[in-house]
C-alpha cells in the first residue's frame, strides 16, 4: 500500500469528483462518449444575430435554460451543475455543507448588453449619455443588477448553495484559470490547511461584445462553415481559437481523507506548475523559455521525469503561434520523445472553453487515464509539417496511459500546467 | 528556490519589505502620510455631480513605465496599479534585480477595466432612435472599439502588465471578487510563504475611481455617496461610499529570504483571515467579525484598528458594534482620506498599518464624530478590518518586528 505522503513529504492529492458540461452535453458520460467518437459541439450562433461578423460559429452551451438570460447567469448555471455531478460521486460532507474551500475559475463579470438596453430605454430620451444612465439607476428598481454582475457573484451563489468553507476565492489567470484553480486546490491541501477543496471553473461568456473582443484582436477562427471543422489544432490551414462555454468541477482530497472515509480514487494531481511570460500581452515569448520553464516546473513538482509521461493534453487552441510555440517547448524539454508521445487537443471539439477550459481538460485527461482511451485531434487533415507531434488525428486512439501533462497558456502570459496520473506515485 | 519544497515543521514569519502607494493625496509614502497628518481629503463633489469621488493625483507615469507603447496598452486602472507596483519593487530594493523578478510570485486584486462609454452611449442613442437592426450592436461595436481595449480591461491583465513592465515572472494569480479580493489575495501570499511554497511575493490592487461606468454599477444599489463629502462614521441612515482612486501594493517575504539579502523591513505580516456571512442580519456582520478577531492570535490592549469600512449600511453598522467592543483601540477608516478602493481597499490598510508600525505612529483621526480617539504610543499591533460594502469580511495582524 502507498504511503500518503508524496516524495517530497507532502500529502498527496487525489480526485474523489468530477462534473463536467460542454457544447457536447452535461455530465461526463455524454461528453466521453461523444468526444471518444469524435464529435464537434461547435455551431453556428443562434443566441444572437450574427450579421457583420467575421467569426459567427462557437461551442455555446444552449440546451441549459437561463432565465432571464446573462452570461453570468450561465456561467453560474454551468459551474452549479458540474459542482453537483462532482460531489454527487464524490459522496462527500451533506446537502450544502461542504468541508473545505472554494476556487472558482471565472470569466470577469460585468454590465451586460440586455441590462444595459434596458437602462437606456428606462431613460426615455433620444440623446443618451452616461448621466442619464446614472439618473435611472438608483432608487432600487435595479438592485437585482448590483447582485448579478459583482465579480464575487458566482462564487456568492456557489458557497451559499454548497456550504463551501471560508472565503469563497473567484480568479482569473485567462485561458490558464481552470489549471490555477486546481493548483490552488493542491496548495491549500498540501500546507495542510483543509483536507478537501472544491476547484470550479465556468465560462458561459459567449455574448457579442466578448466575441468581437476576441475578434477585434484576430485570435478566432473565421473558417465559419462548416462550424465542426472551423477547430484545427496543429493542423497547417489552422486560422484561431474557437470561443466555447462549458464548465468543470473537481473535489481534491488527500489521499489520507480519501482513504480514511474509502472514496472512489478517480486519480491523483501529481504535480502543478506555473511560469510567467512577461514579452508580450498576447504572444509567447519567441525562445519558448516560459512555456518549457512551466513544464520543467510541473515535472519537478511531481518529482517526475520526460520519460514518465506518456501523453500530452494539450492547450492546442488552433491559433498559428500556440501550437507552433507547445511544440516547441515541448520538444525543447522532452527532445525525441515529443514526437512519440501521444498528444491531443479537446479543443478540437469543444472548442475553447476559457476560464473553464484547464478544469475541463483535466478531467477529460482523468477519463483517459481511467479508459486507457485517448480522444482524437478531429479535422486533423491537413498536418502542419513543423509541428512533429503524434498526434492522434481524428480517431480515438486504445493506449497504455499512466501519466497526463495538461497544459493551459494564457493571454498576459500566464502558463500552467498539471501533470494528472492514476496511482499516486 | 527549490520548485518543490517539503513541508516545514515551523511556518516562516513573514515580513513585508516593501509598500508603494500612490493615491489621491499624492504618491509615494510621505505625500501621503504628510496628507493624513494634516487630515487633508482630495475629493472632487463636481465633476461626477451629485455623486462625490476621490479623484487620481497625477502622477508621472513615465518614470514606472518607461515605454510610451506599455502605457497606451492600458487605461488609467491598470497604469495606477503598475505605476504602484513599481514604487513598491524599488521601496524592497528589488526593483530591477532580475535574479528576485524572475521568481517572485504575484497576487492580484483586480475589478475591470474601464468601459469606452462614448461607444456605449452611441449604441445607445441608436436603440432610442428606434434603430433596431440585427447586428447595429455588433457594427457598433466592430467599428467602435479599438481592438487593444480588451487588453486594458481584462482583470488578469493587471498582473500581466506587472509581469511585462517590472519583469516580476514567478506564479501569477489574480482574484476578484470585490473587497474580498484584496484581502484573499494578502491571505494566500502569505499562507504559501508561511508554508514554504513561495519565498517572496507582490501583492496589491489599484482603482480608478473617476469612472461613470463603475458608479453606474454601484447606483444599482443606491451605494454610492451623494453631494458632499463626509467621513465614514457620520453618513447614517442613508450611508454610502465615495469611490476612490490609488495604487497599494507590498512586497511581502520570508523572514529567512528577507535577512539573506539585507532588505529591511517595514513590520511583520502575521496573519489574514477571511470569512463571507450569510449577512441575513446585520449582527451577522458583527458576529463574524468577532470569529475573524479571535483567529488573529494574541493582541494586547489599547492598539489600533484600520478599517476599510465603506460607509454603506447596514455592514457599517454592524461593524460599529464590534469595534465597540474594543473602545480602547483607536480605529481609523481609510475611507474618509481616499475613499472606497474596493478590491485595493484591503491593500492599503496593510500598507497604511506598515508605515504607521515603521514610523512608530499611527496617523491622527479624520472624523468628526468623535468615534476615532487619539493614539500616543507607537503601535506595536495593528488589526487591519475590511468589510465588503455588499459580501465578505476580513481581518490582518500586522506587528512590529521583535
Amino acid at each position: 500500500m502507498s504511503a500518503p505522503r508524496d516524495k517530497f513529504g507532502r500529502p498527496i492529492v487525489v480526485v474523489t469528483g468530477m462534473g463536467v458540461v460542454t457544447s457536447l452535453g452535461t455530465g461526463k458520460t455524454d461528453n466521453w462518449a461523444k468526444l471518444t467518437a469524435g464529435e464537434s459541439g461547435i455551431r453556428t450562433i443562434s443566441r444572437f444575430p450574427i450579421e457583420s461578423l467575421k467569426t459567427t460559429m462557437a461551442g455555446t452551451v444552449d440546451f441549459i435554460p437561463v432565465e432571464p438570460f446573462t452570461s453570468s447567469g450561465l456561467s453560474e448555471r454551468l459551474a452549479e451543475l458540474a459542482t453537483e455531478e462532482a460531489l454527487e460521486q464524490s459522496g462527500i460532507g451533506r446537502k450544502g455543507d461542504f468541508p473545505g474551500p472554494l476556487f472558482l475559475a471565472v470569466a470577469p463579470i460585468e454590465v451586460e448588453w440586455p441590462q444595459r438596453m434596458e437602462l437606456g430605454r428606462a431613460i426615455g430620451k433620444q440623446e443618451i449619455d452616461y448621466n442619464d444612465m446614472l439618473r435611472v439607476s438608483g432608487g432600487g428598481k435595479f438592485v437585482a443588477y448590483h447582485r448579478r454582475f459583482q465579480l464575487g457573484s458566482v462564487a456568492d451563489y456557489l458557497a451559499d448553495k454548497f456550504g463551501t468553507k471560508g472565503s469563497p476565492i473567484s480568479l482569473s489567470t485567462a485561458c490558464a484559470s481552470g489549471a490555477t484553480a486546481i493548483q490552488l486546490g493542491v496548495e491549500a491541501i498540501r500546507r495542510g490547511e483543509t483536507d478537501i477543496a472544491l476547484c470550479v471553473a465556468a465560462e458561459g461568456s459567449v455574448n457579442a461584445e466578448a466575441l468581437i473582443r476576441f475578434s477585434l484582436l484576430s485570435a478566432l477562427s473565421t473558417q465559419n462553415d462548416p462550424p465542426q471543422a472551423a477547430s484545427k489544432p496543429f493542423s497547417k490551414n489552422r486560422d484561431g481559437f474557437v470561443m466555447a462555454e462549458g464548465a468543470g468541477a473537481l473535489v481534491l482530497e488527500s489521499y489520507e481523507t480519501a482513504t480514511a472515509r474509502d472514496a472512489k480514487i478517480l486519480g491523483v494531481v501529481a504535480g502543478c506548475g506555473e511560469l510567467t511570460d512577461s514579452f508580450h500581452r498576447t504572444r509567447s515569448s519567441p525562445d519558448g523559455k516560459p512555456i518549457i520553464g512551466c513544464v520543467k516546473k510541473t515535472l519537478a513538482d511531481a518529482g517526475m521525469t520526460p520519460e514518465d509521461i506518456d501523453h500530452i493534453n494539450a492547450h492546442g487552441t488552433a491559433t498559428p503561434e500556440n501550437d507552433k510555440m507547445e511544440y516547441q517547448a515541448i520538444s525543447a524539454v522532452f527532445g525525441e520523445r515529443a514526437k512519440q508521445i501521444p498528444v491531443t487537443s479537446n479543443k478540437s471539439m469543444v472548442g475553447h472553453t476559457i476560464s473553464a477550459a484547464g478544469a475541463v481538460e483535466a478531467i477529460f485527461s482523468l477519463l483517459t487515464l481511467e479508459h486507457q482511451r485517448i480522444p482524437p485531434t478531429i479535422n486533423y487533415e491537413n498536418p502542419d509539417p513543423t509541428i512533429l507531434f503524434d498526434v492522434v488525428g481524428n480517431k480515438a486512439r486504445d493506449a497504455r496511459v499512466t501519466a497526463v501533462m495538461s497544459n493551459s497558456f494564457g493571454f498576459g502570459g500566464q502558463n500552467a500546467s498539471l501533470i494528472l496520473t492514476r496511482e499516486p506515485a | 528556490m527549490s520548485a518543490t519544497p517539503a513541508l516545514k515543521g515551523e511556518p516562516a514569519e513573514v515580513w513585508i519589505t516593501g509598500i508603494g502607494l500612490a493615491t489621491s493625496l499624492g504618491e509615494g509614502l510621505d505625500a501621503n502620510w504628510d496628507a493624513l497628518q494634516a487630515g487633508r481629503v482630495n475629493v472632487d463633489e463636481k465633476s461626477f455631480a451629485p455623486y462625490v469621488v476621490h479623484p487620481w493625483m497625477q502622477v508621472n507615469f513615465d518614470t514606472q513605465i518607461p515605454k510610451k507603447g506599455d502605457q497606451r496598452q492600458m487605461e488609467a486602472w491598470q497604469r495606477i496599479g503598475t505605476y504602484a507596483a513599481g514604487l513598491a519593487l524599488e521601496s524592497a530594493g528589488v526593483k530591477g534585480n532580475k535574479e528576485i523578478l524572475g521568481r517572485m510570485d504575484m497576487v492580484i486584486a483586480a475589478g475591470g477595466g474601464e468601459r469606452d462609454l462614448a461607444v456605449d452611449c452611441s449604441i445607445l442613442t441608436t436603440q432610442a432612435k428606434g434603430n433596431a437592426a440585427p447586428g447595429l450592436l455588433n457594427e457598433q461595436l466592430m467599428s467602435g472599439l479599438r481592438p487593444t481595449l480588451f487588453l486594458a480591461q481584462l482583470s488578469n491583465l493587471l498582473a500581466g502588465n506587472i509581469a511585462i513592465v517590472h519583469g516580476v515572472c514567478g506564479t501569477s494569480r489574480t482574484f476578484m471578487g470585490e473587497e474580498a479580493a484584496g484581502v484573499d489575495a494578502a491571505r494566500i501570499a502569505l499562507a504559501r510563504i508561511a508554508a514554504g511554497q513561495s519565498d517572496i511575493a507582490l501583492i496589491g490592487g489599484s482603482q480608478n475611481g473617476e469612472r461613470k461606468d463603475v458608479l453606474v454599477l454601484y447606483e444599482f444599489g443606491d451605494y454610492n455617496l451623494r453631494d458632499k463629502h463626509t467621513g465614514v462614521w457620520s453618513r447614517q441612515p442613508r450611508g454610502g461610499f465615495a469611490v476612490g482612486s490609488a495604487g497599494a501594493f507590498l512586497v511581502i517575504e520570508s523572514k529567512e529570504h528577507a535577512l539573506a539579502r539585507g532588505a529591511k523591513p517595514f513590520a511583520r505580516l502575521t496573519k489574514v483571515v477571511g470569512d463571507h456571512s450569510r449577512r441575513k442580519q446585520p449582527e451577522d456582520v458583527t458576529v463574524t467579525l468577532r470569529k475573524l478577531w479571535s483567529e488573529l492570535g494574541p493582541i494586547g490592549p489599547g492598539g489600533a484598528i484600520i478599517t476599510g469600512a465603506t460607509g454603506v449600511e447596514p455592514v457599517t453598522a454592524g461593524e460599529r458594534s464590534f469595534l465597540a467592543e474594543h473602545a480602547d483601540f483607536a480605529v481609523r477608516a481609510t475611507g474618509t482620506s481616499f475613499g472606497h478602493l474596493v478590491e485595493a481597499q484591503f491593500p492599503l490598510g496593510l500598507v497604511l498599518a506598515a508605515m504607521s508600525i515603521s514610523r512608530g505612529a499611527l496617523f491622527p483621526p479624520n472624523d468628526s464624530s468623535g468615534f476615532e480617539i487619539e493614539m500616543s504610543k507607537p503601535p506595536a499591533q495593528i488589526v487591519v478590518v475590511g468589510a465588503g460594502h455588499w459580501r465578505g469580511e476580513g481581518m490582518a495582524l500586522v506587528e512590529a518586528i521583535r
